[in-house]
């Protein structure tokens, strides 16, 4: 049941994540920052970056996590494909796996200023959770 | 838009009265047509704006204004910070002193006609555009620091540019009061091998032929003439300025509360101007903006290089280079008296009128370049502010066309190899690393640049000086 979407924004894109748990939605919701970049498809999880990222709610952890992902796909130019999140209360500590970026192969669209506050909402609804927020690209 | 919700002031002003928690009106520039399709969104964020603290006259959108991320794209706003005004990160944006940069070549069409092809081709090879580019060096901390505080200064010091490029940049190429040691470790590493990298999204370079001239005596001066070619740099201040943008944006939403701030939305953190993180806020996106402006700087290096090889004959002069997100301290005449204020223009042009003590005085008589840069199948407009006192919301113009669809309906409208190739049978030479950049990009995804251009002018915010169309176009 978990997945990831893009929902319209005016200039930008939405990146929404919805799993059956708050970290399962977290990770696809990075599954969807990084789509907005390159087809997750092309992309080997061939080596581990870890992420810890700490903020007063779940919304705030939300953009701190989508952040330290646009930090490390800059910083070190690599993208991921496989995500995995843990969260207990304000933290959260994950696993990014990915590679090197290869603009041939990935043939990157576009890169993320960083992840906004708007349409931002992290939720549970009915069975599953939802995390989403708009990203500026 | 509905109508009914505004009461128009004249033909091109449309008000949204003082209601509930603002402390001034809200103010939108734009014609009929324009209005009814600009975003329900764009008037919920100039009402939001409206309710910050220490906020004067009004808060202001431009003819292209949409829907951004607490101000609107094409919101102006201005601060007294003897009056408790704040400095707003979402005010200024992600991609801090995104800005537009024009150079005249001294070449004309019949030039340029027999090596299009492979100029194109020589751009997009030396040019680092895209996602993951590098530049062609890689800054020291020391070499780091002296960017952020010397700006384009700066690089004219290392040998990437004349000494004269530097009066035709805003702040004459440097911005003061830059504090680099406000700028996070982070942001630093982001940027280390980012610089003289164009970047992608909206971002490019064109060349542009000069088709249209509305106000001679201003062309002149500007010295555009029919069939004169030009070069159109657009881009910002790299990972630098998205870093300081993501960084402060959060820990204003932290500590607004602290500082008394109720926030009609999250996104419209802000700090107090007077406070040590407002200060710490202006000396760090001082110091993007230098880079900003080191980075369009790099740019032309690298473009006159270029021209050197394949068109010896030309002479690459800086006609103007203008950002669109700022907050810039300057002197305004409000009800009568010379008020110091902190503007925050976010997608929006400074238009200083003739006269303008900060113009050089080649320019000074007619008054400050205003580069509107449109689509990439369209065209781009040079316009001139008007004189101060006679020109609204603190002497500030439109910025472009302003998207009318989302990337993600562009994306499943066109495809991109197509969009090149009608853009190639019209004569437009396009040149990007991604097709999916491109018909994210297309032509129909924005609104018609010479609507908002005319109802700017209509306006009064600027005048129409020259129209330039694209030849060719370097896409990030």
């Amino acid at each position: 049941m978990s997945r990831w979407e893009h929902f319209p924004h005016g200039a930008d894109v939405g990146v929404r994540g919805i799993g059956a748990t708050k970290a399962e939605a977290f990770e696809q919701a990075a599954l969807a920052l990084i789509a907005v970049m390159a087809d997750v498809a092309t992309i080997e999880a061939r080596e581990a970056r870890p992420v810890e990222c700490e903020a007063p709610d779940d919304e705030l952890l939300l953009v701190e996590w989508l952040n330290a992902i646009v930090y490390l796909v800059a910083a070190d130019k690599m993208l991921f494909s496989r995500f995995s999140v843990e969260i207990d209360g304000p933290r959260l500590e994950a696993q990014a796996w990915g590679e090197r970026l290869d603009p041939p192969r990935h043939r990157p669209a576009v890169e993320i200023k960083g992840a906004t506050y708007t349409m931002l909402r992290v939720a549970r609804e009915g069975d599953s959770w939802i995390a989403q927020t708009v990203v500026d690209v | 838009m509905d109508l009914a919700l505004l009461t128009r002031r004249s033909e091109y002003e449309w008000e949204i009265p003082r209601q509930g928690a603002m402390r001034v009106p809200a103010v939108i520039f734009a014609s009929e047509p324009l209005i009814r399709d600009m975003d329900k969104k764009v008037y919920e964020q100039v009402t939001n704006v409206a309710m910050l603290p220490g906020i004067v006259e009004a808060s202001y959108a431009m003819p292209d204004a949409h829907w951004g991320y607490g101000f609107p794209i094409g919101g102006v706003a201005a601060f007294d910070a003897d009056e408790g005004g704040v400095i707003s990160a979402g005010g200024v944006g992600f991609d801090i002193s995104c800005g537009v940069r024009c150079l005249h070549t001294g070449l004309t069409r019949s030039h340029i006609t027999a090596v299009e092809g492979r100029l194109a081709d020589t751009l997009f090879a030396r040019i680092p555009v895209g996602v993951g580019s590098t530049g062609l060096i890689r800054l020291s901390a020391e070499d780091m620091d002296a960017m952020l505080t010397g700006g384009a200064r700066w690089a004219v010091e290392r040998g990437w540019g004349l000494p004269r490029d530097l009066e035709r940049i805003e702040e004459s190429g440097q911005m003061l009061h830059a504090k680099p040691g406000a700028v996070s470790t982070r942001a630093k590493t982001r940027q280390r091998d980012e610089l003289g990298t164009l970047g992608s999204g909206n971002h490019y370079l064109e060349i542009q032929e000069v088709t249209q001239l509305f106000d001679e005596q201003a062309a002149q001066c500007f010295g555009l003439r029919v069939g004169d070619i030009v070069v159109m740099i657009h881009c910002g201040s790299r990972g630098l300025g998205h870093q300081i943008g993501t960084e402060f944006l959060k820990q204003m939403a932290i500590d607004a509360p602290r500082y008394g701030i109720s926030l009609p939305d999250r996104e419209l953190a802000c700090a107090p101007i007077a406070s040590e993180l407002g200060q710490q806020y202006l000396g760090a996106m001082r110091a993007a903006i230098n880079c900003a402006l080191a980075n369009r700087q790099l740019l032309t290096h690298l473009v006159r290089e270029v021209f050197a090889e394949l068109l010896p004959q030309a002479a690459l002069e800086v006609l103007y280079d203008v950002s669109h997100n700022t907050c810039k301290l300057e002197e305004h005449r409000i009800g009568g008296r010379t008020r110091t204020l902190y503007v925050h223009r976010k997608g929006a042009t400074r238009a200083f009128g003739p006269g303008h003590p900060s113009l050089p005085d080649a320019l000074r008589a007619v008054g400050q370049p205003v580069l509107i840069g449109g689509s990439m199948g369209t065209g781009s407009y040079v316009l001139a502010g008007n004189r101060q006192g006679e020109s609204p919301a603190f002497s500030s113009a439109c910025h472009g066309a302003g998207r009318a669809m989302s990337r993600h309906q562009a994306h499943k409208t066109w495809n991109g190899r197509q969009v090149v190739e009608e853009l190639a049978a019209r004569g437009i030479v396009v040149r990007s690393p991604s097709m999916r950049g491109i018909a994210e990009e297309a032509p129909g995804a924005y609104k018609d640049v010479s609507a908002v251009v005319d109802a700017a002018e209509a306006a009064g915010l600027a005048r129409k000086v020259a129209r330039l169309a694209p030849l060719v176009c370097v896409k990030g």
